[in-house]
């Protein structure tokens, strides 16, 4: 009997020394969430200006680039998938890596092959577990993205799109992560980086109006090959932040759970825990007085 | 004449400014480009060199680049600048 009240004491114990960490990692995500927004928002002005600076050359200008026409000559596809580096971030990892295999089960159904970057030990892990071979990886600041690292798989996503065929060119390059909605709402997503996807915030022009005469400087060609490379840069950081952001939601809202929960199975064994001993209180009474009743029959 | 300039400055990680002005001078890849209102719609290149806003509602400002480039339509001038070393804000005296 006394050792059932030892049992649920020791569950108590550990449950509690868990909830402290639940508690604790809650804390960490929660005072960094505030900065990786922060970050979300600076960045976004200059993801948006060069989005409509190429939007405006590719609407404008009749030049043949890379950039706006497709190209098909490989029939192979890269994907850079954006997971975090930690797990205790609840389904954040498990979603972006199922859009991910979504992703390559249409492409493969186009007949194409996937040529797989991963960014943060979580992705990394799961293809390696696979047997999946990277073309490239990157892990260990999926939570405080810095432009070095999102240089670096720009230069590497571009080079494979400008290389030939025989050296494992690629023709359109994918981008899966998760977008920073609200506090509440990330989703993720599939994004294609290159061949250019949207055309957004070119102004429709009204109608009787003459569609402006763009002055391109130097040219038109030159203006693309300047942009192209900050285009894809900066729509990989923006994306990592966006992924930093989601990923410390998605955490601070998992470890939140967590620690009710600890605190619900503490409630509970303290209950058994508490009838335990009443059971042996009343026991150990019952015994006393039948003991005596038994002495003093006698 | 028509209205001001919207002038946006921005640079990968933040906005460095962003208000009207009368006029923008910057650091083109073929020479310095001045921008007024009305001007035909431009997409230039920059080279490393100063890009300066005029007659800004708050005082005029000046910024040291190292590239980028400049889109100027209806009006409105993005500057996206790359990477930057803010110079001391000229004109702006007891803004702060």
């Amino acid at each position: 009997m006394a050792g059932q009240q030892r049992v649920y004491r020791q569950k108590i114990r550990a449950t509690s020394s868990l909830k402290k960490i639940f508690r604790a990692m809650e804390l960490i995500a929660a005072s960094r969430i505030g900065k990786a927004r922060l970050r979300v928002e600076h960045a976004t002005p200059y993801t948006r200006a060069i989005t409509r600076a190429i939007s405006a050359v590719a609407a404008h200008s009749s030049v043949d680039h890379p950039l706006t026409t497709a190209r098909t000559d490989t029939g192979r596809a890269a994907v850079l998938v954006i997971s975090a580096d930690r797990g205790m971030a609840g389904a954040y990892s498990a979603n972006v890596i199922r859009e991910a295999e979504r992703l390559r089960g249409r492409l493969q159904a186009d007949g194409k092959e996937i040529v797989q970057f991963a960014a943060g030990r979580r992705a990394v892990s799961y293809y390696a577990f696979r047997r999946r071979e990277l073309a490239g990886q990157w892990t260990g600041a999926s939570d405080a993205p810095d432009r070095e690292t999102a240089r670096e798989m720009a230069r590497a996503l571009f080079e494979r799109f400008q290389a030939s065929k025989e050296d494992g060119g690629v023709d359109e390059i994918y981008i899966v992560g998760t977008r920073f909605i609200s506090m509440v709402t990330q989703q993720s997503q599939v994004l294609r980086l290159l061949p250019l996807e949207i055309v957004e915030g070119v102004e429709e022009t009204e109608e009787g109006e003459i569609e402006p005469l763009y002055d391109f400087e130097p040219s038109a060609e030159q203006v693309l090959d300047a942009l192209l490379p900050r285009y894809i840069e900066s729509r990989i950081f923006g994306s990592l932040l966006h992924c930093a952001a989601s990923e410390l939601a998605s955490r601070q809202r998992a470890m939140n759970t967590a620690t009710s929960n600890a605190e619900d199975i503490i409630r509970n064994y303290t209950r058994l825990a508490n009838q335990a001993r009443q059971a042996e209180i009343t026991q150990e009474i019952s015994e006393i007085v039948s003991g005596a009743d038994a002495l003093a029959a006698s | 004449m028509a209205g001001p300039l919207t002038v946006d400055v921005v640079a990968p990680d933040r906005v460095l400014w962003s208000g009207t002005a009368e006029r923008l001078i910057a650091p083109t890849v073929e020479g310095e480009i001045g921008l007024l209102t009305g001007h035909e719609p431009v997409l230039s290149v920059l080279r490393a060199g100063t890009v300066r806003v005029r007659g800004g509602a708050d005082g005029d400002a000046e910024f040291a680049i190292d590239g980028g480039f400049v889109s100027f339509d209806h009006d409105i001038v993005t500057v996206v600048v790359e990477p930057v070393v803010a110079t001391g804000e000229a004109g702006e005296t007891a803004a702060h």
